[in-house]
């Protein structure tokens, strides 16, 4: 096994750093992308209300891998040329972001109203009470359901390898299919990818324990 | 320092699950599947499933149908009799050898090349077809031979030794692997590559269904269709290569041949047809 790592070491590394970067993006991304999108299913116009939900039940729905194969095969034929990169991570992101929609609006709806309208008695509109009162509690209460979206968010990173995205799995199945060793292979993959995931398991955990 | 304990604890778990694995597929290499499926009057083949004229799955009975199927079920019938049945089994460039080695499929007949990288995992039985790699490209494609294609993005299939083949023709190619033949196709036709290469008869296969594209210049490489044994099967790959020569020698062989590749554009089926 240290043989095969160190005769395909600079693929599996090339690999674990489209793997971590494609993590991250999506990450930053999605994070941002799904407090947006939480925050529309709770504000008082109903018509926005309506557009949070739709995106957030479209995509939360639909796999991982058709989004991702949408992307990647019919974008390029009619817009834009995107590469496997590209559209792994944007599916990634988008797929993620309907979850953490759905988590950070948990997180929105288990704030005590009282609060909401204590900071409007206070004379603060929506969006500040939102920004300065309510997410401040918000994100306390959904740390630990984000860090497991966060590890889902880097384990579903191998979806890149189905859209030649040149990450972890991809590079895995190129060295399992010219060494034959699929084993050895797979489980030195499997070691890259906890190397990424333990970290933020432990790291939310630690946050979990600094906040309550 | 506790986490860093846990860490090592489960990696080290890892790994000894893994080694354990490997220790019990040892039976199998053992079982002589020769006298096994003599007894079943049954062998599984691996075969491809997306692989027009060779190894498809007819989507609307769901039959496996093409030219290796044909000849599997030929050679099934020499080895063990008439009511012999032939089993099959879909696998992938990327799955085959996996699975023939953990013993889901007695034999693989599925567009694999006798390669030396290859004979040192698995047993190759007499070559029964003789293809050659090439490449296709859309019409009007400024691509008029491989080595067009340096600094150009070439599309293949994982596990296909075409992928390292085409490095060799065109070293400054940029090489995407896809998961099988249709996505390699289907991105293709999104312009995620310039070319998709493979050998000339699946390129034919697709060019048949896919108007716009063409195979492209004349084929590179040989590529002598074998097929794959488990090491140590040495009673199945000589029952198998006796099947295959009375096959060709009694002219069911050239009968495949020309049901399957009779007509199809591109492709000069009197190569490949055997005396």
């Amino acid at each position: 096994m240290i043989h095969l790592l160190t005769s395909n070491w600079s693929e599996f590394i090339s690999g674990f750093g489209w793997t971590l970067l494609s993590s991250v993006l999506a990450l930053f991304f999605s994070l941002i992308i799904g407090s947006l999108f939480a925050i529309l299913e709770v504000v008082p116009n109903k018509f926005l209300r309506i557009i949070g939900n739709i995106y957030v039940e479209i995509f939360r729905n639909i796999p991982l891998l058709v989004i991702t194969m949408f992307f990647y095969l019919v974008i390029p034929l009619y817009i834009v040329k995107i590469n496997g990169f590209t559209a792994g991570t944007i599916g990634l992101t988008i797929y993620t972001s309907a979850f953490i929609a759905e988590t950070v609006r948990a997180g929105i709806n288990s704030v005590d109203p009282g609060q909401m309208e204590a900071a409007r008695g206070q004379g603060m509109t929506f969006w500040q009470a939102m920004r300065y009162i309510v997410l401040p509690q918000a994100f306390k209460y959904v740390i630990p359901p984000l860090g497991n979206q966060f590890v889902n968010l880097v384990k579903n990173s191998s979806v890149l390898a189905f859209v030649a995205g040149f990450d972890l799995m991809y590079q895995g199945n190129a060295i399992a299919s010219q060494t034959f060793d699929t084993v050895n292979t797979y489980v030195i993959v499997g070691i890259f990818y906890l190397i990424i995931t333990l970290p933020i398991s432990y790291y939310m955990q630690h946050l979990e324990k600094k906040l309550a | 320092m506790k986490r860093w304990k846990y860490f090592a604890v489960i990696i080290t778990s890892l790994l000894l699950v893994f080694t354990l694995a490997g220790c019990g597929s040892q039976s199998l290499s053992s079982q002589n599947l020769y006298e096994n499926d003599k007894k079943t009057k049954t062998v599984t083949w691996g075969v491809k499933a997306d692989t027009k004229l060779l190894g498809l799955v007819d989507v609307k009975d769901g039959q496996e149908k093409g030219f290796e199927i044909d000849l599997a079920k030929a050679i099934t019938k020499k080895m063990y009799g008439k009511d012999a049945k032939a089993k099959f089994v879909t696998v992938t460039s990327q799955s085959r050898i996996p699975l023939l080695k953990n013993g889901n499929i007695d034999a693989i007949i599925a567009t694999m090349t006798i390669t030396p990288e290859r004979q040192k995992t698995i047993d190759f039985s007499n070559s029964y077809f003789d293809a050659g790699q090439s490449i296709l490209v859309k019409d009007g494609s400024p691509i008029k031979k491989v080595q067009d294609l340096n600094n150009k993005t070439i599309i293949g299939v994982v596990g296909s030794n075409s992928v390292q083949n085409v490095k060799k023709f065109a070293p400054k190619a940029r090489v995407l692997q896809l998961p099988d033949y249709a996505q390699a196709l289907t991105a293709l036709k999104s312009g995620q590559g310039d070319a998709l290469t493979t050998d000339n008869v699946i390129l034919a296969g697709m060019a048949v269904n896919n108007p716009g594209y063409k195979l492209q210049g004349k084929a590179f490489t040989t590529e002598p269709y074998g097929i794959g044994i488990n090491k140590g099967q040495t009673d199945l790959k000589s029952a198998i290569n006796k099947a295959l020569s009375e096959v060709e020698a009694d002219g069911t062989y050239n009968k495949l041949i020309m049901k399957w590749f009779g007509n199809v554009p591109g492709f000069n089926y009197k190569e490949v047809l055997r005396k």
